[in-house]
């Protein structure tokens, strides 16, 4: 039976205590703001024997994924932790991890990228990550946080998954607040994890085993590529079965798009991360006026579930994509175009909108989402065009 | 949601004002509650204005942005009075408590106080440097807090400041702590 500990605790401190107890070999990071506490909380867990990893600090975020890589090469759990520019850094080390099918885990705070510079919370830096073959979560609070980090761990060392994952939390709104939160014991948690057998390591002398090989010219390069766009697409059913598993240890539910009254909801709008409880406050009010709102969040982003966002919104009269980033030049934001891909894909011409909110930290007002709904009547009714607009600025 | 009670710190870089809406939120949790504290992070800089907020609930807490009509606002510096408008979004039926030597009615005509807000004073800089001897205001103003709110009350304010404080600090300083929250729920004044 497992063993909870209530305490009032940080994203990042949720996360901390969830490498801990998932006990990788290695750890390497540097520190960004605002993930510092995560590798800083990490750190004591060394110090202290509390944790028996081979902490690495490095002198930056590229050293930081490429010392990741080459323990998980050689055959190491592995994890590690950043944040906005540090994530951009490691840009190209992101697909060697997952061009060679390391299944290292990485949580993010998310956080906005320069210029200007700014420390806060957006999706800007886990969206430039998007197409690099990374499994991608998103949490809304820190106690989703700590489960989606635990959960990865199982998703990525799945012999039929073998790829890396990204457990993602937003800037301060969840790294830094303070919430009430559930840890469950460590025997709980390592049995849930489960141990990790690498499929080819490299120090292991019975097996010989090449890496990171040179594929040119020929189709080899290709083919990887294939069998890595295969692997993601069918790693859907892994990634529900860890997400159940964990579910049925914790008692927290999970489902990869935690749909809130969407079944007769006219009005849906979809959101990633720390704003879904506000959305909900919103859609709350607007219920109680007699107005059918729903909201749709999104915890699985990569693999994008196409399926079941279209089974989700398909009822509805407007939908309403909130993006936390832009894709300047796009029609709409990132997970804008995903959404409408997804309708498309099955069919639902439904109208849609699309809202940039809330970047570099911007404050989620429930004025600007009442705002939001509001537009999706209007919407829906023919009245405005199925444009994007940047939510709360001037 | 309907005790939903929603605070709003003011103070400079360096009083305590995290750790009071820290403080605050977990002795509330250790008594069941559900609760969310968070800094208004800015440059950091010592001496500088800033914001932190605590939520008290007795329902998980979905909300995750800014308090804008906070239910009880606190101010750990008085010198903030002339530059910040502390009195912003405050409920009509709210509270504001401030660290001052001040009286209540001069704090509600200086700054205008709408009547229907409970204004409450408490030295609690007088107490701390009289009690931990360094002016830190934190701990008396949530021992003040707790005492005229029951938000929390001021024993399990006492016996969380004890667990927590146990592990890090001097039984000297947990008994001055101790001490200076007694003397701030003596010495408030509310009206």
């Amino acid at each position: 039976m497992a063993e909870v500990t209530v305490l009032a605790a940080t994203g990042n401190a949720m996360v901390a205590e969830a490498f801990r107890q998932a006990a990788p070999d290695v750890l390497a990071a540097y520190p960004i703001t605002p993930q510092t506490a995560i590798v800083e909380n990490f750190a004591k867990y060394v110090a202290d024997g509390r944790v028996h990893t081979e902490f690495v600090a490095v002198e930056s975020e590229h050293s930081a994924m490429s010392a990741c890589i080459g323990a998980s090469a050689a055959g190491a759990r592995v994890a590690t932790a950043t944040s906005s520019q540090g994530l951009a850094l490691m840009y190209e080390e992101l697909h060697i991890a997952s061009g060679m099918r390391l299944p290292i885990v990485m949580a993010n705070a998310n956080r906005a990228l320069s210029a200007p510079i700014n420390i806060h919370g957006d999706h800007s830096d886990v969206m430039g990550a998007r197409d690099t073959g990374w499994i991608l979560l998103f949490a809304e609070t820190a106690q989703e946080a700590y489960d989606n980090s635990l959960i990865s761990f199982r998703i990525a060392e799945h012999p039929s998954v073998q790829l890396p994952v990204m457990t993602t939390l937003d800037g301060f709104i969840t790294t830094h607040a303070m919430e009430r939160c559930e840890l469950l014991d460590d025997e709980t948690v390592a049995a849930y994890v489960g141990a990790y057998t690498p499929a080819y390591p490299l120090l292991n002398g019975e097996t010989a085993a090449a890496q990171g090989m040179f594929a040119s010219l020929g189709g080899t390069y290709f083919e990887i590529k294939k069998a890595e766009r295969a692997a993601i697409d069918a790693s859907m059913p892994c990634i529900k079965a860890a997400g159940e598993a964990w579910a049925a240890v914790c008692g927290r539910g999970f489902e990869v798009i935690d749909a809130w009254k969407c079944e007769d909801a006219d009005y849906i709008l979809v959101v990633l991360g720390s704003a879904a409880g506000n959305a909900r406050v919103v859609a709350r009010e607007l219920r109680a006026q007699g107005i059918k709102a729903g909201v749709a969040r999104i915890r699985v982003y990569r693999p994008f579930p196409f399926e079941e966002l279209a089974q989700v919104l398909k009822g509805a009269r407007a939908v309403g994509i909130l993006d936390r980033s832009d894709s300047f030049g796009a029609q709409y934001g990132p997970v804008g175009l995903d959404v409408r891909s997804a309708l498309y894909g099955e069919g639902l011409l439904i109208p849609t909108r699309d809202y940039i909110y809330g970047l570099g930290g911007a404050d989620v007002t429930l004025d600007a989402l009442r705002q939001a709904y509001g537009e999706l009547q209007s919407l829906a009714a023919g009245e405005l065009d199925q444009g994007l607009s940047y939510l709360g600025t001037r | 949601m309907s005790d939903l009670i929603e605070i709003r710190w003011h103070a400079r870089a360096g009083q305590g004002a995290v750790t009071a809406s820290k403080l605050l939120a977990e002795t509330a949790l250790l008594k069941g509650s559900y609760i969310q504290a968070m800094p208004e992070y800015g440059p950091e800089r010592t001496g500088a204005p800033l914001r932190a907020y605590s939520r008290i609930s007795s329902s998980p807490i979905e909300l995750h942005n800014n308090i804008v009509n906070p239910t009880i606002v606190v101010v750990l510096d008085e010198t903030l009075l002339p530059i910040v408008n502390v009195l912003e979004g405050l409920d009509e039926r709210g509270l504001l408590l401030l660290n001052t030597t001040k009286d209540v009615d001069t704090i509600r005509s200086e700054l205008k106080v709408p009547p229907g807000i409970t204004v409450a004073v408490v030295d609690a800089s007088g107490i701390a440097l009289d009690t931990i001897g360094r002016d830190i205001p934190n701990t008396p103003t949530v021992g003040a807090l707790a005492h005229i709110t029951k938000v929390v009350t001021v024993d399990a304010l006492k016996e969380n400041l004890r667990k927590s404080f146990g592990k890090k600090f001097s039984q000297d300083v947990i008994d001055a702590n101790l001490a200076s929250v007694d003397r701030a729920a003596q010495e408030v004044h509310c009206e």
